[in-house]
Parts: C-alpha cells; structure tokens; sequence
C-alpha cells in the first residue's frame, strides 16, 4: 500500500479548496485585506503543495515550466498595459479614472484596480512557482520511502 | 538650432514615466524572447539598444526643457501631490538621466562582442533583461520625487545588479561569493534606508519629498526622530555609493561582474546614489540646520578624506586590472564626497561635475579592461605587458582616459579637480587640497604603472613567436572612443557641463523645495 | 525605563534589529547570514506597523450609504502597489477631519501596511537570489562557508588562475 495514501487523499482535497481561497482574497482586496500578491503566494503555495505530496514532475506536468514562463511576463504585460491603455485614452499613466469619465461612483477606479491586481496575481503566482521550480528541479526527488 | 522645437508634445508631458515604464516594459518582453543562440542574444540586444535609444531622446528633451522652462512635475496616476505619487524633473536630476541613459547605449554597443564571449547563449535574453530592469530601477531612483518610490527603485535596480553580477561567474567563480556579499551589504543599506524613511514619515505624515521639507521647515527640526532619520537615511545611501568605510564590496563586485555591466555600473550605480545623498542632504533636510551643516561638512567630508587616502594607496598595490580600477573609482567618490562635504555652491558644483566626468572615464576604462580579456584573457597588470603593440587603439583609447583619471590639463579629470581645489581654496580648507594633490600623485603612480606595462615592455612571446598584433573588434573601439573623445572634448570646452553643475548647485544651494506642485485631478 | 516598558515595541524593534544585524556579521555560514538579514528587515517591518497604529481605528473603507449621501469625493478602492496608501490615507484623513459632517469614526491608517507589503516583497526577492546564489556557490565550490570559500580563492590566487 502506497505509504503516503492519506497525505496524497488529503492534499487532493485541500489544493482547489486552497487555490479556491486565493482568489477569494485576491477578490477580497477591494473591501478588505487582500490582494494580488496574497493571493498570488497562496494559489502558488497550492501547486507548491502538489509538488512536494506528489512529486516535482508531477506538478510540471499540471503547471509546465513555460506556462511559468510566460505567465510571469503576462501579469507584467497586464499591469504595464493597463498603464499603456490610460496613456493612449488621455490621461497619465495609470490614472484609472479615464476608463470610465462619466461614473459618478468611480466605476473607472474600480476596473483599473482590478486590472492590475489580476496582473499582479498573474506574475506572483507565477513567479513564486518559479522559484520553487528553480530550486526543487536541482536536487533528485527523493523515493517514496526516503521520507 | 532649437531641439526643443523638434519634440512632440507628449514627450514633454508624459516623459518622466516613459522614462521608467519603458525599459521595465521591454524588460518584460525581452524576458520572453525565444533563447536559440543565433536569434535570442541578437534580438535581445537590438531590444535593449532601441530602448536605451529612446530613453537617451527622451532624457535630452527634458534636459533642454528643464534648462529652458523650469522643473517638469509629473503625478502618477493622476492623483495630485503629496497623496499621489510625482516624478519631478528639475536640474539636479536631468543630467544625470541623460548621463544615465547615454552610458547605457554606448555600454550596449560594446556589450554586443562583450555578451557574446561572456555570457551562455540561452541566458542571454534573461540577462539584457535584467539589465533593462537595472536600467529602469537607476532611471527611477533618480527621477522620482516619492521618497518610498525612492526605496522600491533602489531595491530593484540593486537586485537586478545582484543578479547581473553573479553572471560573471562563468568567467570566474569569485563572481558568486562578490555578488552574494553585494547582496547582503545592500539589503542592509536599503534597510537602512528604509529606517530612515519610516523615521520621516513618523516626523511628517507624508512621503512626497517637497512636502516633507515643508512640514520639516515648519517644525520638527529640534526632533530626535528627524535627526534620527537622516542619520539612517545617511547610512543607507552612504553604503550604496561606497563611502568609506562601506565600501568593500565594491572591488568584488566591479572586478568579477561581466565586463559589459561593469562598465555600465561603474558609471551610473554609486552616481545615483550620490545624487540621492545630496537631494536628501539639501532639498529635504535643511543644510542650514546645526546636525545636518555638521554631519554634512565634518562627517561626509571626513570621510570622504579617508576614502581618498585608502583607496588610492589600495590601488596602488592591486595586481588585478580591474580592481585597480575599482579602488580607484571609490577614491573619486571620496573626491565627489569631499566637494558635497563643503556645503558651498562652487564645492557642489565641483563635487557634481567630478560625478559627470567620472562617469565618462570610468565608463570607457572598464570598456577597455574588458576588450582586453576579450582579445587575449588578460586580467592582471602584469599581463598587460606589449599592449601599446598589441592592441594599438584599444591601448590608446585607454591611456587617454586614464590621463583624464590622473588630472592632466586637458581632460575632464582636470577640470572637475581644478573645481574642486578652488572651491576648497575659496573655503578655507588647505588640507582638502593637501590630499588631492597627494592622491593625483597616488594616481600617476597606479596608472602610470598600468601604462608603463603597455607600451615599454614588450609583447610576451608563445615559444619563439611574439604574440602578434590582435586588435579588439569595431564595436567596443566604437563606444572607447566616443568615452575617450569626451575626455578630452568635454575637458578643453567644459563650458556645458559646468553650466549644468552650476545649474544644480544654485538649486541645491537654494535650500528645500517646499513648494508642492498642484497638478492632477482630484 | 517607565518608557521603555510603555513602549516594548520600539524596544524589540531594536533588540531584533541588533540580533539580525550580529547574526550576518558573526556568521561565517552563508545561510546564516541570509537568517541574520531576514531578522534584520522584520525588525523594520515591526517598526512600520508599529508607527502606523491608530488607536480605535475602523478599516479605511467608506460605507457607500455615506458616500452617496455626502456627493462623492473620494474613492475608497485601493489603488495599486504604493499609490494605494496615499489615497485611502487622504480618504481617511478627510474623514476624521470632517468628522464633524459625518459621524465620528476613525479610520487606522492603510499607508504603512502598504509601504510593509512592498518591504515585504522586496524582503522575498533578495531572499530567494541570496539563495540562488547559495545554490550555486554550492556546486562550484563545494561548500558554504565563507572562511572555506576564502581559503579556496586563496590557493586558486596562488597558483594564478582565475578559477
């Protein structure tokens, strides 16, 4: 019988509960503490997880090393591009407000936030996985009776 | 001919954030670009040159227009100061964005032949990558006018620098242990840093810096916490520029990063340190004020004093080209610290135009010690034997600047140190001159050995052939000689540059900026 | 002393700041060292909060009921990196200087966390390339501690290559 049969039952259970909670902080940053970069450790932290209960090729195979990659540059593109777009719509950069003048409840301040929040969510998430992925790939796994 | 005229209107608005947000952009997609040898090193650096470009136009245009009109506010996300974030342009700043911006395309052209021998060809995309981020992280620093903005692009121009440092380490492993002892000296500056400004924001309750001086003119000077601050805040930047005795890992860092970055480096890193020193020192805390005129004249000074007197005797006995060099960059900003030290306009302005042509020698020397090991592998002094011979122009290029370093009449080295023996002179202090007589003479000795192995000795000889004539390729003599052209053409004709001091020692001298600019919506 | 008790917090900002920075001068060991700065820059985030507490203070979110009924003026979303605290702070100073239009709540002040977060983040950075760097001084030395490293460079000195 697999030795680690209830750490492998329980992970599987808790890692979408967990990547689940990190989009609810991340969500959460408007009214709350929260945010991108919090949520951006914990939906890692996840896929981190998954990593060390069952393996690093495992979890290459779910998150491959050149979503890492891209992902990374994306969340920057985001953010950045968000700063771009108020830029070409008249204002300075990252002046949210431009997104939407007319609002009288900021509705221009709420896009822009939540722009660059998924953009900083985006390059957090991946950037941690990076870094794990960095560092665990150097060592050989361990067999499953090492630890 | 009227520059200004030429550029469109939006540079002129929306320069100062281009100036930041483009190379950390490119950065970004440079990161991203495919890593096949043949394709991956070259698009890269055609990425890294069009934004070095660009940032260069842009720096110039606000150059002129500072010089012309007056400071250039900018508010970040349209949210007026002090609640927003504002980058200001004014003349203490636009110099040196220019200096910043030019030494980083004439580094990239040498770095085109320079990357290509020292850095693997699949790091190489990542590498002008960071590289970029370091470039966005000096740009920042010195433009921004938020004093936690001020941190967050220290921090991340430093990483970058970690990073980029350690690459050397294919060259040679020592590479490692310089940049993780870069790393740990850093963070703890930084962190200091940081001190001191939780420290003002304790005092003030805002971090724009020209409302700080506000707050600070209208009380708070008698306050433990102010002074508090700028001794941390002193600490911090003092240990980024290498001031004595914070500057050991220098040598390290410049002698083992990859030749390209350290020409970079050596040019721009501890300058916009220094200019931070000096906004913190007279456009936030008031030089007027008793612990600031005396931390400012005696201790800065002092130090100062001390940083000439070590390093140069240092460099006198290193056997490594570069980190003679090395020591002999912390000796000329010992010189830059010594001119802020005196507090007067002419002893900044000294001190300021020395931190522009310093950029300018040093820049092209690093170039030259870095073609060096290119063509033949050379590192230390004694190998340098028969390189007037070998390597005719790159040896040329260098022994012009390492005149301009020693101060022959003629280059900018004299000028900057005229300037600054005058304004000692003016100032009463004759020791100041004392020392920087002693240290030029220091100078003549470690680069007149330098250059005495070049062209007395003869080439080394393989067996019974002597190594024959191997000249450094077209791109790096390029960039040498526009350094080394500068040298002497900014040294003969120093009209500009001394303007430009001048310009930003009148407004340092002017006391704290108090007034907030109104700008920005809300 | 009365001070120092009424103010433990400074106290252990300071006591974790001294033992951070003793642990990077005193360690030869790189990790350690790496321990040594990661205490030496909680202690500052420390310092942050501590600086940033106000007393009775409400999350700096405007109730919209009261927005709406008071025309507007200031927007309570966050805005991102460190531009976030600086608005919300106007907010909340706005707030507790007109406490005297609205009801009298007092708003804690969002600026410093925010500024902590972005040490925070900063703090992670150098960590995972102090790291790195750890790693790899590892493979191309086979050891980490720096009194090791030095004697290594030493005889590599000697005999005159580079290494």
């Amino acid at each position: 019988m697999n030795q680690h049969l209830l750490l492998q039952v329980v992970s599987k259970m808790m890692i979408p509960l967990i990547a689940l909670f990190g989009f609810y902080v991340q969500f959460h940053g408007d009214f709350g503490p929260g945010g991108g970069f919090q949520a951006g450790v914990i939906v890692a932290s996840s896929v981190i997880l998954y990593a060390l209960v069952f393996g690093i090729e495992a979890a290459k195979k779910a998150v491959p090393p050149s979503w890492v990659r891209i992902g990374m540059t994306l969340g920057v593109l985001i953010y950045g591009g968000t700063g771009v777009a108020t830029w070409l719509l008249g204002g300075e950069f990252l002046n949210y407000t431009v997104f939407a003048p007319q609002s009288t409840h900021a509705a221009g301040q709420h896009w822009g936030i939540l722009s660059v929040e998924i953009g900083v969510l985006c390059t957090v998430t991946f950037a941690m996985l990076a870094i794990f992925y960095a560092f665990a790939s150097r060592m050989p796994d361990l067999s499953g009776e090492d630890w | 001919m009227d520059l200004l005229s030429y550029t469109p209107a939006w540079i002129s608005t929306h320069g100062p954030a281009l100036l930041v947000v483009l190379p950390l952009m490119m950065a970004v997609l440079t990161a991203i670009l495919p890593s096949r040898a043949a394709i991956g090193g070259k698009l890269a650096w055609l990425a890294v040159l069009a934004t070095s470009g660009i940032c260069l136009a842009v720096a110039v245009s606000m150059l002129l227009q500072v010089m012309a009109h007056g400071p250039i506010d900018y508010a970040m996300g349209g949210w007026a100061p002090p609640f927003g974030i504002a980058y200001r342009v004014d003349a203490l700043n636009a110099p040196i964005l220019v200096l910043i911006s030019a030494v980083a395309v004439l580094c990239t052209l040498y770095a085109l032949p320079s990357v290509d021998a020292e850095v693997e060809p699949k790091k190489r995309a990542a590498f002008y990558a960071a590289f970029l981020v370091s470039f966005a992280g000096l740009l920042g620093m010195v433009i921004t006018a938020d004093a936690f903005n001020v941190f967050v692009f220290l921090e991340v121009s430093s990483i970058s620098t970690y990073v980029l440092v350690a690459m050397g380490a294919s060259r040679d492993r020592r590479a490692l242990t310089s940049s993780f002892n870069y790393l740990v000296m850093g963070s703890i500056g930084a962190t200091f840093f940081v001190i001191g400004i939780g420290f003002l924001y304790m005092q003030t309750g805002t971090l724009n810096m020209m409302d700080m001086a506000r707050i600070l003119q209208d009380g708070g000077v008698d306050s433990k916490v102010t002074k508090l601050a700028f001794a941390f805040i002193l600490v911090g930047l003092g240990l980024k520029l290498a001031m004595f005795p914070l500057h050991t890992w220098l040598p390290g860092a410049y002698s083992y990063a990859p030749s390209f970055f350290t020409a970079f480096m050596a040019a721009t890193a501890t300058k916009a340190a220094l200019y931070l020193m000096l906004r913190f020192s007279f456009m936030v805390f008031d030089p007027s004020w008793a612990f600031i005129g005396k931390a400012v004249m005696i201790l800065v000074a002092a130090l100062g004093l001390l940083g000439m007197m070590a390093a140069s005797l240092q460099a006198m006995f290193q056997n490594d080209l570069r980190r003679v060099l090395a020591f002999s960059s912390i000796a000329q900003v010992s010189y830059m610290l010594l001119g802020i030290g005196m507090a007067t306009t002419l002893g900044l302005s000294a001190g300021y135009l020395h931190m522009l042509n310093h950029a300018i020698i040093k820049g092209g020397l690093f170039i030259a010690a870095g073609a060096f090991w290119y063509r033949f592998g050379i590192t230390q002094v004694c190998d340098m034997r028969g390189l007037g011979k070998t390597m005719p122009w790159t040896m040329a290029g260098f022994t012009v600047l390492g005149i301009s370093l020693i101060g022959v009449p003629g280059t900018v080295g004299f000028v900057s140190k005229l300037a600054l023996v005058q304004a000692a002179a003016l100032h009463g202090w004759w020791w100041a001159i004392g020392a920087i007589v002693l240290t030029s003479i220091m100078a003549i000795i470690y680069v007149g050995r330098l250059i005495e192995q070049a062209y007395f000795q003869d080439p080394p000889k393989k067996g019974a052939v002597t190594v024959s004539k191997n000249e450094a390729p077209l791109m790096m003599l390029i960039p040498l000689w526009i350094f080394a052209i500068s040298a002497i053409v900014f040294g003969i004709n120093a009209e500009w540059t001394t303007s430009l001091a001048a310009a930003a020692a009148e407004l340092l001298s002017g006391g704290p900026d108090t007034i907030v600019p109104h700008m920005g919506g809300h | 002393m009365i001070t120092l008790f009424e103010h433990y917090n400074y106290a252990i900002v300071i006591i974790l700041m001294m033992i951070g920075l003793y642990v990077v001068f005193s360690s030869a060991n790189m990790i350690k060292k790496l321990v040594g700065l990661s205490i030496f820059q909680t202690s500052v985030f420390l310092l942050y909060i501590t600086m940033g507490k106000v007393t009775g203070g409400q999350p700096p979110i405007l109730d919209p009921a009261e927005y709406e009924s008071h025309g507007g003026g200031h927007e309570s979303a966050p805005a991102a990196a460190h531009g976030s605290g600086h608005e919300a702070a106007q907010a909340s100073h706005d707030a507790v200087q007109s406490a005297a239009h609205t009801a009298d709540v007092i708003y804690s002040n969002p600026l410093p966390h925010v500024l902590i977060l972005t040490a925070i983040v900063v703090g992670v950075a150098t960590l995972a390339i102090g790291l790195a760097l750890v790693v790899r001084t590892r493979e191309m030395y086979g050891t980490i501690e720096e009194n090791e490293i030095d004697e290594l460079d030493y005889l590599g000195n000697l005999e005159g290559h580079a290494g």
